[in-house]
Formats: C-alpha cells, sequence, structure tokens
C-alpha cells in the first residue's frame, strides 16, 4: 500500500503520521507538497493535523484553494481513499469532500486530551477490521471539532450509516456529558456517502505505540492496508 | 473604493463566543441585553467598478471565499471615508 502524506504551510501532524506509517506499519510512504499537482501514483492521501496557513480565515478555509487539492478532489472521485485527520477532516468539509462544518468547541477550550469513541460502522475501508461497538482510546487536540450540519444532512448522514466514530463514556455509551466538544449526533468522524472519504478529529497516528499510551489507533491504519482484501 | 463586508454565524447556528461576551455583560449588570452575536468584520480596498460589477463580485467572494456558507451569512455595504470613523464616534449609515 502506498501512502501520501500532503504537507501544507502549517501543519504539523505530518512527520508523525508519515513516521506511524512508515516506521511503524513499514508502507511506502511520501510526502506530497500542496503546491505540487502530483500524488505520486499512491493509494491512500491523508490530510494530516495541525494548522494549515495559521487557521486563518476559518480552519482549513485557505487550504481548500491549494493545487494539490484539485488532484484530490480528482482522486477522490474516483475511489481513491483519503483519511483526513483533525486540520485534515476540517480541511475535506471546506473542500466539500464531505458534508457539514466546524464550529468552536462548547466551552471554548481548546481541548487537548485522551477520549473515548465508539466505532459505529465496521465496514468502511477505514474501520474494518474493527468490530461495532468497539470503545477505542485516542487523543483529540483541537479548538474546532464541534460538527455541525443542518438537520436534513445529519438525518442523512445517519440513514446512509455514515457515522464512523461518536464520542462515549468509556463504557461506549453515547451521551451529553462525553460529547465533550459538542458535535450534532456526538459525531466524531464519518465518511462521504461512497465511504472512500473519512475524516476524523480524533488522532490516531497519536495513539499507535504502546508507549504513547494507546494502540487503539492503529486500527485505522491496519484498516486501510488491509482494504484491497475487503 | 471601500467595502465592508461582514460574516456572522446564521441565526440557527449556536455561537458560543457569543453567548460567553452576553454573559460577561450580564455579569457587569447590563442585564437589558438580551442575545449577542459575534462576526467578523472585512474591508476591501478595490479599483474603481461599476456598481454591476460591485454587486456581482462581492457576494461571489463571500460565499466562495470570506463565508461559510453551511454556517455563516454575510451583508456587504460600500462605505466612504466619513463611515470610517475612529474610537467613540458613532458611524452613521
Amino acid at each position: 500500500m502506498k501512502f501520501g502524506v500532503v504537507i501544507f504551510p502549517g501543519s504539523n501532524c505530518d512527520y508523525d503520521t508519515y513516521y506511524v506509517l512508515k516506521d511503524v506499519f513499514g508502507q511506502e510512504t511520501s510526502f506530497l507538497w500542496h503546491k505540487e499537482h502530483d500524488l505520486k501514483g499512491v493509494d491512500c492521501v491523508i490530510l494530516p493535523g495541525g494548522f494549515s496557513y495559521g487557521d486563518y480565515l476559518r480552519s482549513g478555509a485557505i487550504a481548500k484553494f491549494s493545487p494539490l487539492m484539485k488532484e484530490v478532489i480528482e482522486f477522490a472521485s474516483k475511489g481513491g481513499l483519503v483519511l483526513g485527520i483533525c486540520n485534515g477532516f476540517q480541511i475535506l468539509t471546506e473542500l466539500g469532500l464531505l458534508p457539514g462544518a466546524m464550529l468552536r468547541n462548547k466551552n471554548l477550550k481548546f481541548l487537548c486530551q485522551f477520549v473515548t469513541l465508539r466505532l459505529e460502522n465496521d465496514r468502511t475501508p477505514f474501520t474494518h477490521k474493527g468490530k461495532k461497538g468497539n470503545v477505542l482510546r485516542i487523543p483529540i487536540a483541537h479548538y474546532e471539532g464541534n460538527y455541525f450540519a443542518p438537520p436534513e444532512i445529519i438525518k442523512e448522514l445517519e440513514t446512509n450509516n455514515q457515522v464512523v466514530f461518536r464520542y462515549s463514556d468509556a463504557q461506549g455509551r453515547v451521551k451529553e456529558e462525553a460529547n465533550i466538544n459538542g458535535s450534532l449526533g456526538s459525531i466524531a468522524g464519518l465518511t462521504n456517502r461512497k465511504g472512500n472519504v473519512m475524516g476524523m478529529m480524533p488522532h490516531p497516528e497519536r495513539a499507535s505505540e504502546a508507549l504513547l499510551g494507546s494502540q487503539d489507533g492503529r486500527l485505522v491504519f491496519q484498516s486501510i492496508i488491509e482494504s484491497k482484501n475487503i | 473604493m471601500k467595502v465592508r463586508i461582514l460574516v456572522s454565524y446564521k441565526d440557527s447556528v449556536l455561537d458560543p463566543q457569543g453567548q460567553t461576551v452576553k454573559n460577561a455583560l450580564h455579569t457587569l449588570g447590563y442585564n437589558f441585553i438580551e442575545d449577542v452575536r459575534q462576526g467578523k468584520i472585512f474591508e476591501l480596498d478595490l479599483k474603481e467598478l461599476s456598481p454591476e460589477e460591485v454587486e456581482k463580485v462581492i457576494p461571489e467572494i463571500s460565499d466562495k471565499v470570506l463565508a461559510n456558507p453551511i454556517i455563516e451569512k454575510f451583508s456587504w455595504q460600500i462605505i466612504d471615508k466619513s463611515q470610517t470613523r475612529e474610537g467613540r464616534e458613532k458611524i452613521s449609515t
């Protein structure tokens, strides 16, 4: 599996993601500079976390005009796998590859901590190694991760089974107290209708080695690596 | 020519910053304030354009770049020097 990690000015999880894919999982991985027009033949594009363009205007609002995004949209429309993590998720919504938008966290705090998530859909290329109902412990680090979409879109997401992760308590119960940033439907991650583009606010690359306190994020990368078998 | 564009959350979207400002004002005793909505202002200096061109281009860039139409709305006006005042002066429109 060939991975490409896009670098924008202000990305700061690009090297972590590259390291996990290359050194932890032993996959062929390249960096993709946002100003180029070449996806280097990768099978999966990752938009990493960080603060592209300093989050000026809105998170992800300027990154969507980066030259490489034209290729990413085309790649996604042909069924290529695209994963956006944190700021990458924000960019995917701005690009229109995923529905909705991000508001500031309900408590107006930058939240940097472990959270627990319930896996809602185990039939995506990003999660098929897990089981619906699994509880994952993965850290978040964001100020604008309060997912919003108009009611008709939320309904559509639920009907089409596009919600992949929800914030939950440690037992996997989804409830308002566990909905740390105020997201509608406690949504922490979702896919597009076709299921080949996923965005998630938690950082799986920060939970891929025991040394870092959790390996639950491995599920996402392992699923992608084995996605050709599903 | 100067254009001022105001971008703020749609009424249907919760504005936690506005709520926090409202609570702070209530703490100070200004209890007559019923709601606060916070937004952003952009002031653009333009080369001279015809009124028709301005009518076309300002909503276009607001929708495409300055505001996210899923969560935000915008309004705009052409302003002249008399409307950009300093400090405590009241702006008449």
